[in-house]
């Protein structure tokens, strides 16, 4: 078994003392997986991601990215090994896209940063791999949110990270987005990155995830493959709301549907 | 075509706004009340100090201070708007958004308006001590109230900046209020902004808060460009955000301090020029910054040199001009973006 990249150990943090907390939620992270955290509004989700990519300091536990605490290294040595793109990336001047890529290019760059060869050549390939090259003179103002969106995947990719964590990166977006960017998440997990994902794309996160996280008011519910998890007394409970948990005819992985006007755990589900 | 930043643009782009602001600081000292023809400042030169005339002198020991001292404060200025449109993520971010301004405002009125404060200290007036003094305990306010375990709050540094600006301002019609009203002339003046400078030795104390602060504000020009995309995302990219803050922080603080207090409040530098240079040379902050104090500081002495002869013999307030050119001119930008 292949050791794993990012391992997040009993991790909480509390926002205010008597506020709300994140309590000693654990999550390994190992390359070529895939993992979608999810959990309603307020679970902690985001809060995870954030002290995963050493954002937020945790008030006990440890995140160790290959082995070392994420303390002991810098924001670049970090970088360098873990991509992060947080939730509604907004920017104050109209950056082109190819500037925003090339940004990723920051902790592998000393000095004033002018871009070397080798550079432009990763530039290059991040935005063929996320088809943002046709548009790379556009400014981020005239594209769509979809197009927005992997603009900022190619700029952390950039980064050539071996951990990705990708907070709610398809909100928004239309179903074609959507699933091109899971495709992507998944191409970039054959090519051995680890990949963890915030969403509320509950089908999306079972079609495509390895391994789900459900979180519930700071807290792990469950933690495991996709069908351990995509239970309907468990999702039912967890978003407050009755939930039918079937097998989808293709891909023949399990689909969650809400069920309208009914009481949570009083169904039963689409196959059973 | 590619948008990035090469070496080769950089130093281009770099040398031509150097070369506009030599030509300006070049011009400027011949053009005033009286020009002066540059045969005799010359001839003058070559004789030797003793054999100067009235031109020469007026030349040597005050315009040429005097465009110094306004490339310095308008360069100052406008390298500091370059900055705090960054890191307060807010176009409109000028170096009186700190409140430094306002702070070292109340202190300069407080000396003109009580003359027996009056301390001297090398070359430095009462005024121009009192006006340093406001500007450090404005400083030192902000950064106690804005101070957080995890690095500075962007959020009430500009709120605390822009309250202690109101504050000040308010502080300082009561100081008007109960003033001798001899003394509202010279208040009046000073608010205006100007640069009344005389001989070389005045442009000395200057340097210790211009320099350290430029050299903090310069080394965070890569950093910079990622907070454009906000904390987070900088973050994510390898910036130590709270560092870059901090650093900021202070190097505005101490740039604006310095220009400031030896000039006055002038507006429109810190927050035209930024724009200007963004629209001529694109968002990256390596370039934005040190274009910014040049062109800044060519847009101040050019001003200036409106200023000493549009109503020659006597002079305007140069911030009078700034604001007046500047306004019209930051709408004709709006417009040509939009």
């Amino acid at each position: 078994m292949k050791a794993d990249l990012l391992n997040i150990e009993k991790v909480s943090y509390a926002y205010g003392p008597n506020g709300w907390q994140l309590e000693n939620v654990s999550l390994a992270l190992g390359p070529g997986q895939i993992i979608g955290i999810i959990g309603p509004n307020g679970a902690g989700k985001s809060t995870l991601l954030k002290i995963a990519a050493g954002s937020l300091s945790g008030s006990g536990g440890s995140v160790r990215l290959k082995g070392r605490s994420l303390k002991d290294l810098s924001r670049r040595q970090i970088a360098r090994q873990l991509g992060y793109l947080p939730q509604n990336v907004t920017s104050v001047f109209d950056h082109r896209v190819e500037e925003v890529v090339a940004l990723g290019r920051f902790p592998h760059l000393t000095g004033a940063g002018f871009l070397a060869s080798d550079d432009l050549e990763v530039i290059e390939r991040c935005m063929e791999q996320t088809e943002t090259i046709a548009f790379r003179n556009r400014p981020l103002s005239q594209l769509s949110g979809g197009e927005r969106q992997r603009v900022l995947l190619a700029s952390v990719l950039a980064q050539q990270p071996q951990v990705l964590l990708l907070d709610e990166p398809t909100t928004g977006l239309d179903i074609h987005y959507q699933v091109t960017f899971f495709s992507l998440l998944m191409e970039l997990a054959d090519k051995a990155l680890a990949v963890a994902v915030v969403t509320h794309e509950l089908n999306l996160a079972a079609q495509y995830c390895h391994r789900l996280l459900l979180l519930h008011n700071g807290k792990t519910v469950k933690e495991g493959p996709v069908e351990e998890v995509f239970r309907q007394e468990v999702l039912g409970e967890v978003y407050r709301h009755s939930v039918l948990v079937g097998t989808h005819p293709v891909s023949k992985k399990p689909i969650a549907l809400p069920l309208t006007g009914a009481r949570a755990n009083s169904q039963k589900g689409i196959n059973s | 075509m590619s948008v990035l930043l090469t070496r080769r643009h950089f130093l281009t782009a770099l040398l031509l706004y150097l070369a506009f602001a030599l030509a300006v600081m070049f011009v400027a000292p011949f053009i005033g009340s009286e020009s002066i023809d540059l045969r005799t400042i010359i001839s003058d030169v070559k004789a030797g100090a003793d054999s100067y005339g009235a031109d020469t002198r007026i030349f040597i020991y005050q315009r040429i201070p005097r465009v110094l001292l306004g490339f310095l404060v308008g360069g100052s200025l406008a390298l500091v708007g370059s900055v705090l449109q960054i890191i307060f993520r807010n176009p409109l971010a000028a170096p009186s958004t700190l409140g430094i301004t306002a702070g070292c405002s109340l202190g300069a009125v407080l000396a003109i308006s009580v003359p027996q404060l009056a301390i001297y200290l090398g070359p430095l007036t009462s005024v121009q001590i009192f006006a340093l003094i406001g500007s450090a305990l404005t400083l030192g306010l902000i950064y106690f109230l804005a101070r957080r375990t995890e690095g500075l709050s962007m959020y009430t540094l500009l709120l605390a900046g822009v309250t202690i600006g109101i504050f000040s301002s308010a502080l300082i019609q009561l100081i008007r209020y109960l003033s001798d009203p001899n003394h509202l002339v010279a208040m009046d003046r000073w608010i205006m902004g100007g640069l009344d400078v005389i001989g070389y030795q005045q442009l000395g104390p200057l340097l210790p808060l211009l320099l350290p602060g430029a050299g903090l504000l310069f080394m965070q020009m890569r950093s910079l460009n990622h907070l454009s995309l906000g904390k987070d995302m900088a973050l994510g990219h390898g910036v130590d955000v709270a560092a870059v803050q901090k650093f900021c922080f202070w190097g505005a603080g101490l740039v604006t301090a310095g220009a400031v207090s030896f000039s006055g409040p002038i507006f429109f530098v810190g927050l035209l020029i930024p724009h200007a240079v963004r629209r001529l040379s694109g968002l990256d902050q390596r370039i934005v910054m040190p274009a910014s104090f040049l062109a800044g500081g060519a847009f101040l002495i050019a001003c200036d040199t409106a200023a000493r002869t549009i109503v020659a013999p006597t002079e305007m307030p140069v911030g009078i001009i700034t604001a007046i050119v500047g306004g019209p001119f930051f709408i004709y930008l709006l417009l040509r973006k939009k």
